[in-house]
């Protein structure tokens, strides 16, 4: 059990990568809040952690919005009297070249994926430097190291993620706060069908094209939970501003 | 149990932050291997493993040899049957600038520091390929991704190593992962001796490399986790990637 005792609050814990995150936390020990958009998963998987004996609350949580994010905190707080892990993991993508870009589309994925993170740091922090502990983790992604084809905003939101840790990590490091990020390459989530329906690919050639990395295959959310895990944990201990990549090799040449 | 029933060798075992590791390895479930040119303090660290109730063998080897490096495997293939895991982490370090740097140390830095993984790996492969699986982590370092005043062989021969972990990653992969881990400062007998060689007092080496975010150098325990995470199930997803496990040193500055 490496989070006995632990209270976590993760963004986008509804499904993919956050649903993994929130199981895995919880049979590691922790209290787990859910913070995310969609209601009626959120309760779902909320209800899933309850019957297996753990502890969850779901927070109806737009990261957007400054006034959801503080209560996402303060609703934790009252839970579970205090604050350990936020894991920022909320995000979305349009498979889109600048030119091919809303306007819309762009603050959307700069909104969610960038200032969220801002956001609900702002607010989880206040709690962990009065504890003199805590640990946030930041879902960033392989395309926030190197550039991909047709997603100019969601490269770009994911690029800001990778030194808004970097940064956060060398104001709070003193403050016994550690900020880390994880790059994932292409998971099993449902991101990326939606991802396939925007490149007009079906899911066959999509998965097709992830092959020729170095794992030769796609991940799963589990693989990627775990890696927060160790980030989450105190078998971290001495690392903060790092960016953790998990993708297959996909971004080794 | 992370390692349970699985095998594992670690070149530069006797100390630091191979001893860490070695040690971890074993309370993981592991057997394992330790190479180094200190035959003492690997012995001792076997002994350690043994009494803990744990598998162990050491091995005298220069890893620059390739002769050493064959008869630690086949050392290990005999006793253990097999190899999961192999730990490239011998390292040497001088602190000199190219003016001051000797041609003799610059081919020494560069034959423990990264000739020896190529030598040792080529030998551990085969046994991997024919298993089906296994993962090899690498010893890298903050100044394989940045440089640092006065290293430049150590700094040549670490990016030389994260470069080298990629390229393996690509060619052995997917039954085989290849990751480095890349520490900062951590409290081992090789900083100490960094000090010395600077001319330096060790406590305030040690102070100074506490500007960091986190405010302290690392303990060889804190890496091992790191290098524990690379070689288990855990990271199954990941290969060819530098771990940064420096307390922030490389995040930026203040």
């Amino acid at each position: 059990m490496r989070l006995e005792n632990k209270v976590a609050l993760i963004t986008g814990g509804t499904s993919g990568i956050g649903e993994a995150a929130a199981g895995l936390f919880v049979r590691e020990g922790a209290k787990v809040a859910i913070a995310g958009r969609n209601e009626a998963r959120g309760h779902a998987v909320m209800e899933r952690i309850l019957q297996s004996g753990g502890k969850a609350i779901f927070v109806p949580t737009d990261v957007r919005k400054a006034a959801d994010c503080r209560r996402a905190v303060d609703e934790t707080v009252r839970a579970f009297g205090r604050l350990d892990i936020l894991f920022n993991n909320a995000g979305v993508f349009f498979a889109q070249t600048a030119l091919e870009c809303s306007e819309e589309n762009w603050d959307l994925q700069m909104d969610i994926n960038l200032k969220g993170t801002f956001l609900m740091s702002k607010y989880a922090l206040v709690p962990m430097i009065a504890q003199g502990s805590g640990v946030i983790v930041n879902n960033s992604s392989g395309w926030g190291l190197v550039g991909g084809d047709k997603a100019a905003a969601y490269c770009a939101s994911k690029g800001g993620v990778v030194l808004l840790t970097k940064a956060m990590a060398v104001d709070h490091g003193r403050q016994g706060i550690r900020v880390n990020c994880v790059c994932p390459g292409d998971v099993d989530t449902p991101m990326l069908p939606e991802d396939a329906r925007l490149r007009g690919l079906d899911w066959k050639t999509y998965l097709a094209g992830c092959e020729n990395r170095p794992m030769g295959r796609i991940g799963t959310p589990d693989e990627i939970a775990k890696a927060v895990l160790f980030l989450a944990s105190d078998d971290s201990s001495f690392m903060t501003g790092a960016t953790m990549v998990v993708d297959g090799g996909g971004t080794a040449d | 149990m992370q390692l349970a029933g699985k095998v594992a060798i670690v070149t530069g075992g006797a100390s630091g932050i191979g001893r860490a590791t070695a040690l971890l390895f074993a309370r993981e479930g592991a057997a394992v291997a330790i190479a180094d040119v200190n035959k003492d303090a690997g012995q001792r660290v076997v002994d350690e493993i043994t009494r803990a109730g744990g598998r162990g063998l050491f091995e005298t080897a220069d890893v620059t040899c390739a002769a050493d490096c064959r008869r630690v495997v086949e050392s290990t293939i005999r006793k253990f049957g097999r190899i999961d895991v192999l730990f490239n982490n011998a390292g040497i370090m001088r602190r000199a600038t190219v003016l001051d740097l000797s041609e003799e140390n610059w081919d020494r830095v560069m034959a423990v520091n990264v000739k020896s993984i190529y030598l040792l790996s080529r030998e551990v492969i085969p046994h991997m390929e024919k298993q089906g699986a296994g993962v090899i982590i690498n010893t890298a370092s903050g100044w394989g991704l940045a440089g640092g005043a006065k290293a430049v062989a150590y700094c040549a021969s670490k990016g030389a190593v994260v470069l080298l972990s990629k390229a393996m990653a690509i060619d052995h992969g997917p039954r085989i992962r290849v990751n480095c881990v890349c520490p900062g400062d951590t409290d081992t007998g090789m900083l100490r001796a960094e000090a010395a060689q600077l001319g330096a007092d060790p406590d305030r080496f040690l102070a100074d490399a506490s500007k960091r975010p986190l405010g302290r150098v690392g303990s060889p325990e804190e890496i091992a986790q790191a290098v524990l995470y690379l070689a288990s199930d855990a990271s199954s997803f990941v290969t060819g990637t530098a771990l940064v496990v420096d307390g922030g040193g490389l995040a930026g500055s203040a």
